[in-house]
């Protein structure tokens, strides 16, 4: 039998309060990043905020500050360019200010034809939203993020009690606002893919903690320890090994999607990567001292 | 014993090949074409195949308003022929407008006029005053109802012609809400040429020109009210540079590419330009007739969009019904005309709100990555549980091909589509299939801790870790149900293939395993399990 992690006894009850300021001071940040972003302050896509994207691949090799040149030239000293060296691709992205229609993707690659005469371009891609849609797809994301926050804990109160519940909810909310902090903080931009991770990744975190719920409430059936926190500690030590590879196989295969997937994908694997360990980590170190303080130390049975 | 192994034996059995014979064809095109043909298949999304998927905006109230100035020209024409001078002509809002009399008795003759000719406008006279007179004229409520029930499902009907003739296989062209159409065309190679193609109003009009009017006092803005001011635009075939030149029209059309009856592209042998060659309908023909007959030695503009193509001099009367547009063309440009014109103008103009263009190199560029990162992907997690379950992690990984197989079956039997975020979806399906069996796996190794029997150890793993297995994937597919309720098309394919990639995965990791489990200790209780 190999394992990875043998029989522990670290004792998770006494690392919390480092966890909870930790945990606090991030989503302290997240939620300031969620207001930036609500402010318009944020790197949004051009999906969410309206604009216009175009992939372009250059015969021959170009500097980046080039292509700068001629595109700011154009009049369109604003936008953003992202390249893939070795394949000479770059991506073009210009965004609406306020409600101004930005379709300028022939524009731009009328600018860049001229510019290059030399080195011939295949538009690879171009994406062109108007704001009206980009504000639709905008008030979508954000109906989707509220409907599967509730149906998530309507499903954790029909399957374990009410706290656990909230704690597994709390621990979600946590996971996606820290990868918002993420990703503001690295300047990443959030499109809808960033959203569908958010989404996926708070579907997903849930697996650990359930895992560790599950074998909390059968401690407490099986009475093994005489307090609520060493109740915790035994079954988070208990259920260690298989939280920490059930995150490794769905890790390896996001590590897979980061490093082959190619650039459309690029960030929202970074985003799923992150998002695992993340949900592991909350899983152990928030879900569960949340059950802990809130429901004290009496040895109170869980309802099933 | 026995009989419960076979009975899921068989399941897997029947379901295994059901996949199979589902998948095939989607893998490759080398069977008999009947199963081919006949056999359901995973669609590529446009961002893997390539192609253009564009949302429009139709301005419909453009469309009221057209409508109403027409009304409003022809009834200022109406009580000119009858000789009742009108001051000034105005708009009223997008369904209205005013026409202003000179005083005296005209007042009542004109109201009357109006009502006898004009039916389908309701007019209403304004107060007489000293100054003069104004009637006002508006269209009915049923008539502006009926243009905006009709104006989107008309141009989704006159963009599906156009398409249709341009060539694409399989376009989608759907209304969406109260004013959108969403087009979607895959495999596309020409994508700008298609865009404009389907973003031209192409509305046709013969306006005669204005010969007596002056261009200069027309570009400083005095324009006798019957009259506009268009340019002319012309290709220099040398440099390609366009130059346009101002020229006063009629406003009136005397005929429109509603008398259009066909319209196909000829070219010129001598100079090798390309033009257009329509032909009217009967009436058409027979207007175009008595007009030619009555102008004869002056200009008629053909004008399309507001845009002069051409305004030759008309040498004699034409009374075949036949003409032709001519301009610098290229060929391309000749036939995409042709084709708006066979297929009709758009009922109002439509606005691009969102265009996503994929071009095909970006696509399959897009495939191979996608399943080399999958691939790559399944043999880490495979070589994984291998090298950490051993003999268990082989029954794992050969229930994950399972798992994958299916999905791909699953995909196909609902004609799925699949997309680059669908792809990713797989991916990660295969990280979180192998979750199951983590979990049984590390249940069973506790079991056997506790010195129970193989056989005991596997029973107690596989039922007590059900319900954490359960709990675990209903959170996962929870969101992604959401994600497929309110994703828009790319991601919408994330949601389908880690919906079902989760759904299945409860059968290839509970069923599927367990009874493999159940075979060997059936024929002989297992003593030792390499786990």
């Amino acid at each position: 039998m190999f394992e990875i992690i043998k029989n522990t006894s670290i004792d998770f009850m006494q690392l919390k309060k480092y966890a909870f300021f930790f945990s606090g001071a991030v989503v302290a940040f997240g939620l300031f990043a969620v207001f930036q972003i609500f402010s318009g302050r944020a790197n949004l896509g051009i999906d969410l905020a309206g604009g216009t994207s175009l992939q372009v691949r250059f015969e021959q090799q170009v500097q980046m500050d080039q292509v700068r040149k001629v595109v700011t030239a154009g009049g369109f000293p604003e936008a953003s360019l992202q390249s893939v060296p070795e394949e000479n691709i770059y991506i073009i992205k210009v965004s609406a200010k306020g409600e101004e229609e930005k379709m300028v993707g022939e524009k731009v690659v009328g600018l860049l034809r001229q510019g290059f005469p030399s080195n011939p371009q295949t538009v690879e891609s171009i994406a062109e939203i108007g704001p009206a849609i980009g504000k639709k797809l905008r008030t979508d994301a954000l109906f989707a993020l509220a409907v599967s926050a509730t149906a998530i804990i309507l499903y954790l109160a029909w399957r374990f009690e009410f706290k656990f519940g909230v704690a597994a909810a709390l621990a979600t909310f946590h996971d996606v606002i820290m990868l918002v902090a993420i990703f503001y903080l690295l300047g990443r931009e959030m499109d809808l893919l960033f959203i569908t991770a958010l989404l996926t990744i708070g579907g997903y975190s849930l697996t650990d903690t359930v895992v560790v719920f599950d074998r909390i409430r059968e401690n407490i059936r099986l009475r093994k320890r005489n307090t609520f926190s060493e109740t915790i500690n035994l079954s988070v030590n208990e259920v260690l090994s298989r939280t920490v590879i059930t995150s490794l196989t769905t890790f390896m295969a996001c590590m897979a999607l980061l490093l082959f997937g190619g650039i459309v994908l690029k960030d929202f694997s970074l985003a799923l990567a992150l998002g695992i360990i993340i949900g592991t980590y909350s899983s152990v170190f928030v879900a569960s001292p949340i059950v802990a303080i809130w429901r004290g130390e009496k040895m109170v049975q869980v309802k099933r | 014993m026995w009989k419960s192994i076979g009975w899921r034996a068989t399941l897997i059995a029947v379901l295994t090949a059901a996949s199979i014979v589902l998948v095939l064809p989607s893998m490759t095109d080398i069977l008999p074409s009947a199963w081919m043909e006949k056999s359901p298949k995973i669609h590529l999304g446009l961002d893997l195949q390539g192609g253009v998927f564009l949302r429009l905006a139709v301005e419909i109230d453009k469309a009221i308003e057209n409508t109403n100035m027409r009304y409003a020209d022809d009834a200022r024409a109406i009580l000119r022929e009858k000789g009742i001078p009108v001051l000034a002509m105005a708009k009223d809002g997008i369904s209205g407008f005013s026409l202003t009399l000179p005083p005296g008795e005209f007042a009542d003759r004109a109201l009357r006029t109006l009502k006898e000719e004009a039916g389908t406008i309701d007019y209403t006279l304004g107060p007489v005053t000293s100054s003069g007179a104004a009637i006002r004229g508006g269209m009915t409520e049923n008539e502006v109802k009926a243009i905006r029930a009709n104006a989107v499902s008309q141009a989704v009907e006159t963009i599906r012609n156009r398409i249709d003739q341009f060539g694409v296989r399989e376009p989608q062209i759907v209304a969406e809400g109260e004013d959108r159409i969403v087009v979607q065309l895959p495999g596309v190679k020409d994508q700008q040429r298609a865009i404009e193609l389907i973003g031209k109003t192409a509305l046709l009009e013969f306006k005669l020109v204005d010969e007596g009017a002056s261009v200069e006092e027309a570009l400083k803005g005095n324009l006798p009210d019957d009259d506009q001011l268009l340019y002319e635009k012309n290709v220099d075939p040398q440099n390609g540079r366009v130059n346009r030149r101002p020229i006063v029209v009629k406003k009136r059309a005397v005929l429109t590419g509603e008398s259009i009856k066909t319209a196909r592209v000829n070219f010129q042998s001598q100079r090798g330009g390309a033009y257009v060659g329509i032909s009217f309908d009967n009436r058409g023909a027979q207007i175009f007739d008595r007009v030619t007959a009555e102008n004869v030695k002056r200009r008629l503009a053909i004008v399309l969009d507001d845009t002069v193509y051409s305004a030759p001099v008309i040498q004699e009367r034409i009374s075949g019904g036949e003409a032709q547009i001519t301009g610098s063309f290229t060929p391309e440009e000749a036939s995409d005309l042709a084709i708006v014109l066979r297929a009709g103008s758009l009922p109002a103009p439509v606005k691009i709100i969102q265009n996503v263009s994929v071009g095909p190199s970006l696509g399959r560029d897009s495939i191979q990555k996608g399943i080399r990162a999958a691939m790559i992907g399944a043999a880490l997690v495979v070589g994984f549980m291998l090298f950490y379950y051993r003999f268990a992690g082989v029954i794992a990984d050969v229930a994950l091909i399972f798992n994958i197989l299916y999905l791909l079956a699953g995909m196909s039997l609902l004609e799925a589509t699949l997309t680059l975020p669908g792809i990713a979806g797989i991916i990660l399906a295969i990280g979180m299939a192998v979750d199951s069996n983590v979990l049984i796996f590390e249940r069973i190794r506790e079991e056997l801790r506790s010195k129970k029997t193989v056989r005991a150890s596997i029973d107690a793993g596989y039922d007590k870790a059900f319900w954490t297995v359960v709990d675990s994937h209903v959170t996962t597919l929870i969101t992604a149900m959401i994600l497929f309720q309110f994703g828009t098309g790319p991601i919408k394919g994330f949601a389908v293939t880690l919906s079902m990639g989760v759904a299945i995965n409860l059968f290839t990791a509970l069923v599927c395993t367990k009874v493999v489990f159940d075979y060997l200790n059936a024929r002989r209780p297992m003593q030792a399990l390499s786990i």
